[in-house]
């Protein structure tokens, strides 16, 4: 092939233009597929820090991703990537991932504290966290079958005050002591 | 350091050849496959080479995406073992077996059929790859080859020889350990010299963190030891602030850092690197990792542009510029603004598989949207990230405005994420 070099920077310029002027825009799966490397294929986790984002309720994860975009809720590394996001683009990927099926995490959790953590649940939590935290009432997420690692990370931010709570969580969540916290995110590991 | 006439002209002489040995290996014919065919192809067919961060990701996202795909995976190694954390090998917080996994799991899950071995050629009129049993066919092809090293730039440097007296330990395994053991073996005051090259290379944090964990071991260990970092690049070139911040935290006194320090030629025996031909710096182990560029293999079929290093890729595709129906991901392609880390080559893995199914099925591509996350260790509890997320802007990848960057200082919180990070992403690529 002998195309003169004027001739070849044109050729490539058009080749280019027309590739990104053919494809779609990104879909849910494209948006929500680079997520997995950390948060496992479709969302199955496989790290106990990082929460398994299959079948959690789309409002919860999209009211999580936007709180972390505009730094209301605090973090690591998901602040800078939520950044990268249009709300729109958020969306798609909460409903993508409210759509995959949740398999339950295997891991180590303390008899006593399970049973300690229920008595708290059903005390302070029960009225969001319904069904032994199973299912989402309005923008409350699900916590059963959670990595237990992760509920601690989230009891130790809202305990310190890192993570601000609304008013009626903070009524229900304040008078708790740490190890009443420690137990509930025992519990709602537990709960399949 | 001293300068010493006599080595460096030897070191120049050595060096001539082995780039004159290395010249001849790149052009020479290619062996001609042994057999026939190895597997007769009858339905649609992607051939992936590589079982890394890139190929594992590719093989199982088209066989999610199209199952009346056949997918050949083409792996040298019988185990894969992650470069990302093996700098926490070398520095003892780690053992190999947590940087392991298998494929058989992988392609069980996913009717992935595997194929151990070296692809030697390809031929992309023909469509097929050779390998030494025969040859296969393929519609599409996914080459994920990650590095290989241009030796040739360093004078003195025997591509067999060298790395077992200075290892790169730049592909984690054998190398790895060695290193690993020169540190064990090494005296209490002993000087460790890791010496960079030029950016682009495979993790730019990597050698960085690696001073880090080298120095985690031996502030408990051989307290009175130094290590010098010989950097080409004229400052450290990711997580600059942070890694100063740890080394000021931690490692005072012990960790000294040299921007524009090229390493330009290596004598084995003497045990020491000349800087740009001039310098030469002695060490007790000496951790040298030399320039880079694409996978022997991509080399070898025509796959690197005009600088002869990187392939040039579609950057909605992946598919190369140079071959038709013959894609590149991970460390060898040029992704724009992605760097060379394994989250990089797991994310456009995951954009070339939806594109090459939808290619195959004649429907639209997708405009990419991909991530980077890659974590360092600073010691053994605190660790910092970069991320970022990419998008097409007028045919190249660009990082998305106003997202990404650094951690703002060193955290123990990261630390713990990296581990989940390292769980998941070799979940993902095992499962």
């Amino acid at each position: 092939m002998k195309i003169r070099k004027d001739g070849w920077v044109v050729a490539a310029g058009l080749l280019a233009l027309s590739a990104a002027s053919l494809a779609a825009p990104p879909t849910a799966a494209m948006l929500s597929n680079a997520c997995a490397g950390c948060h496992g294929t479709h969302g199955v986790s496989a790290g106990p820090s990082m929460p398994s984002l299959a079948g959690q309720s789309k409002i919860s994860i999209v009211e999580s991703m936007k709180g972390f975009k505009s730094g209301e809720r605090p973090s690591t590394i998901m602040g800078r990537l939520a950044k990268g996001y249009s709300d729109a683009e958020i969306d798609a990927m909460g409903e993508f991932f409210s759509k995959q099926k949740p398999v339950t995490p295997v891991q180590t959790l303390d008899r006593a504290k399970i049973a300690k953590g229920q008595a708290v649940h059903e005390k302070s939590c029960a009225r969001c966290h319904v069904e032994d935290g199973k299912e989402p009432k309005d923008n409350s997420p699900i916590v059963a079958s959670q990595w237990l690692k992760y509920l601690q990370i989230q009891m130790d931010d809202y305990a310190s005050g890192k993570r601000k709570m609304f008013d009626n969580k903070a009524e229900k969540m304040k008078p708790l002591s740490r190890d009443d916290l420690d137990a509930a995110a025992h519990f709602y590991s537990s709960v399949k | 350091m001293t300068l010493d006439r006599r080595n460096f002209l030897k070191m120049l002489g050595a060096g001539a050849g082995a780039s004159a040995l290395q010249g001849c290996a790149g052009t020479a014919p290619m062996v001609s496959a042994g057999g026939g065919e190895i597997m007769p192809k009858s339905g649609r067919r992607v051939v992936v080479v590589g079982g890394g961060y890139g190929g594992t990701i590719a093989a199982k996202y088209i066989r999610m995406l199209d199952a009346s795909i056949e997918v050949v995976l083409i792996e040298r190694n019988r185990q894969f073992i992650s470069c990302p954390f093996s700098n926490l090998v070398v520095g003892g917080i780690r053992n190999m077996s947590d940087l392991t996994i298998g494929y058989d799991k992988l392609a069980s899950n996913h009717g992935i059929k595997m194929l151990y071995g070296d692809v030697t050629a390809i031929d992309a009129g023909a469509k097929t790859v050779a390998m030494a049993a025969g040859t296969l066919k393929y519609d599409r092809l996914v080459l994920s080859p990650g590095i290989d090293f241009r030796f040739e730039e360093l004078a003195g440097y025997d591509p067999v020889t060298t790395p077992e007296i200075m290892p790169h330990a730049w592909k984690a395994g054998p190398q790895t350990e060695l290193l690993r053991k020169q540190l064990l073996d090494m005296k209490d005051g002993g000087t460790v010299v890791i010496t960079l090259p030029l950016a682009p290379y495979r993790c730019p944090p990597g050698p960085y963190e690696r001073a880090n964990m080298i120095a985690l071991y031996l502030k408990q260990h051989k307290p009175k030891s130094k290590i010098i970092i010989l950097d080409a690049n004229p400052d450290i070139t990711s997580k600059a602030g942070l890694f100063r911040k740890g080394w000021a935290k931690h490692y005072a006194g012990m960790i000294s850092y040299k921007g524009a320090n090229k390493v330009t030629a290596v004598d084995a025996k003497n045990r020491s690197v000349l800087i740009e031909g001039v310098e030469e710096v002695k060490a007790d182990v000496l951790n040298v990792i030399p320039p880079q560029r694409a996978g022997d293999i991509a080399v070898k079929a025509g796959l690197v542009g005009a600088d002869k290093k990187w392939c040039p890729v579609n950057a909605t595709t992946f598919e190369s510029t140079l071959a038709k129906d013959i894609h590149v991901i991970g460390d060898a392609c040029v992704a724009g603004a992605m760097p060379k880390s394994g989250y990089s080559a797991n994310s456009e893995a995951k954009i070339c598989a939806t594109n090459v199914v939808a290619l195959m099925n004649g429907r639209e591509t997708i405009e990419i949207s991909g991530i980077n996350t890659c974590y360092s260790f600073i010691t053994d509890k605190e660790a910092v990230s970069v991320a970022g997320v990419y998008k097409v802007a007028n045919g190249a990848i660009v990082g998305v405005p106003n997202s990404g960057g650094v951690s703002p200082d060193l955290s123990e919180l990261e630390a713990i994420y990296a581990e989940s990070w390292l769980r998941n992403i070799l979940t993902e690529m095992s499962t």
